[in-house]
């Protein structure tokens, strides 16, 4: 019994450090100015400044148009991951044709590589298309999912072949049944691929911050860093607001769909 | 009719076909074409570019930056690794064990890996300034030293640690509570057979023998994660003060992009990619010995 408790101590402890930044931003993105470097922390604000501070946050910088730069690039980004890594997936996992065992290599071979590796060479290309400063900029890099190639292949692999052949009976083409067959029955290793996408390239910062200049371009993080570096310190509930709007959409996605996400990430472990 | 081995053949390579090119345009290409421009002089932007053999190499061994920088990245890498996996493994055993709450625990601990780093480290600047800071404010009232944690040379390296280690704890998390669903209960009955039943002889002669394998595979994701740190670092400290969190990414991204000199880029990507190929390497190694003799 004293065991239990000391146990729920300890992660009741752990877990006030855990979402103490969580806790701290709405708090502050609460607060006037004044109270916002107050000795004594109070969670909740004696003067309500939640309206200004969000006002600040949208309209200081074009925190709507960061969000919807992210929702556009983390779309594309997925589509174009799913339109090529299913069909690649169902190819390596139930098809037969030469080379296939040297393509699975090479995407094993590609998991291993870091996502910062290709930077530099992915600059000087998208400079001479004369692509950096545009959307495709962002996106283009991101366009392949290795992880969701093997991710797909191992789950595909689980598909019984009768299935397949079952489908070729019925006049399918090899590319409708990636699409009508494989696809319903691989919803749960799609949700965590789909999961795993949009953390990823929603928080990405180290590729936009390099492809994008511009302010019209730049996605949620980036947008915010910028705030951050105008505002030099100073604006702490504007920035707290944006942070909390930022962050918002993940976070409550993740509460919501708690599971898809940890699947996801124990699948493989990566991002 | 055609051949039905041979339709097959022709639809496998052309539904691979897409995905395989632009995982050579945008990955594997670029990745050996980093390797190639680490041996050239070519700047950014120049008409002419030429062979320079190791010229780079041998610029980074030269290169006092490059050598705090590395320093930087293995002392970043070494304290918040242990203390992510070993923080990690607490919770996962003890929320495991917890009975009641264990879905709003596990939720607490794992929402940091969901959100957005690069607004929570701004968060963490408020939580680490020196007068009205979070962690100030604790520490004095548990009479520990405080600093400002961020300015001071000696501390921001691990400031950036503790931040690294709250956003990948719950991911470590993660990884060892299947780790630890994977290990048959009978074992632990087996061991109450025996009249060992304490939580510690349970740790010691059961989860710690079974986590084997989990342990591996997280100490090398968390390490590779964190070799890549490089978001707080641009947004919190530009790797100062006098370059006590210059890391390995940040001078890359500094030397590649911000100087223009992409060659020079490139040589310390390379040295930045073999590092990482090390960690996977070595986590092969030895899940294979412990398959062999295990």
């Amino acid at each position: 019994m004293v065991k239990r408790v000391l146990t729920h101590v300890a992660l009741l402890t752990g877990a006030a450090v855990m979402l103490a930044p969580f806790i701290l931003m709405l708090s502050i993105s609460l607060k006037p100015p004044g109270e916002v470097f107050s000795p004594h922390f109070a969670l909740l604000p004696t003067q309500w400044y939640a309206v200004e501070n969000y006002t600040a946050a949208f309209t200081k910088v074009p925190l709507l148009r960061f969000l919807l730069n992210g929702l556009f690039v983390t779309l594309c980004i997925f589509a174009a991951q799913a339109l090529t890594a299913l069909p690649m997936a169902y190819a390596l996992a139930k098809l037969r044709w030469r080379g296939r065992e040297a393509a699975f290599s090479m995407v094993v071979l590609a998991l291993l590589i870091p996502p910062q590796v290709p930077a530099i060479p992915l600059y000087i290309g998208l400079w001479q298309l004369g692509l950096l400063n545009t959307y495709a900029a962002i996106i283009l890099p991101s366009t392949i999912s290795v992880f969701g190639i093997f991710l797909m292949r191992q789950f595909f692999r689980t598909v019984p072949d009768d299935l397949i052949a079952a489908a070729r009976m019925d006049g399918l083409s090899e590319w409708a049944i990636v699409w009508r067959i494989m696809l319903p029955t691989a919803a749960p290793a799609i949700a965590a691929f789909a999961c795993l996408s949009f953390i990823w390239n929603w928080n990405e910062f180290f590729w936009p911050l390099i492809a994008v200049q511009e302010e019209h371009l730049m996605t949620p993080p980036l947008g915010i860093a910028f705030f951050s570096n105008a505002e030099a310190g100073t604006s702490f509930g504007p920035l707290m607001a944006a942070a909390t709007v930022v962050t918002a959409p993940l976070a409550l996605a993740f509460l919501l769909a708690q599971r898809a996400f940890i699947e996801g990430v124990t699948m493989t472990g990566v991002k | 009719m055609a051949n039905p081995h041979r339709a097959e053949a022709i639809a496998g390579t052309l539904l691979a076909l897409p995905a395989f090119i632009l995982m050579w345009l945008m990955l594997l290409g670029p990745a050996v074409a980093v390797g190639l421009l680490s041996l050239t002089d070519w700047n950014f932007g120049e008409p002419r570019i030429g062979f320079a053999g190791l010229e780079n190499y041998q610029e980074l061994w030269d290169d006092r930056v490059f050598w705090i920088s590395l320093r930087n990245t293995v002392i970043y890498v070494g304290v918040s690794v242990p203390a992510t996996v070993l923080l990690g493994l607490l919770a996962a055993i003890a929320i495991e064990g917890a009975g009641r709450g264990r879905g709003f625990y596990r939720a607490a601990y794992f929402l940091p890996v969901a959100s957005t780093l690069l607004a929570m480290a701004l968060v963490w600047e408020f939580m680490f300034h020196p007068s009205v800071g979070f962690v100030n404010q604790v520490f004095r009232g548990l009479g520990l030293p405080t600093a400002d944690w961020l300015q001071n040379p000696d501390t921001a390296l691990f400031a950036l640690a503790a931040i690294g280690v709250w956003q990948n704890l719950g991911l470590a998390m993660v990884l060892f509570m299947a780790g630890l669903k994977a290990i048959p209960p009978d074992l632990y009955e087996a061991l109450a057979m025996d009249g060992a039943d304490g939580a510690w002889e349970r740790f010691r002669r059961v989860t710690w023998p079974m986590l084997g394998p989990a342990l591996v595979f997280v100490v090398a994701i968390t390490a590779i994660r964190s070799f890549q740190v490089f978001d707080t670092v641009q947004v919190l400290t530009e790797g100062g003060p006098s370059k006590s969190t210059e890391v390995l990414l940040f001078t890359m991204v500094q030397q590649g992009f911000t100087f223009l000199r992409s060659a020079y880029g490139a040589a310390i990507t390379m040295v930045f990619l073999v590092l990482t190929l090390a960690i996977t390497l070595a986590q092969t190694t030895i899940l294979d010995r412990r398959a062999h003799y295990g």
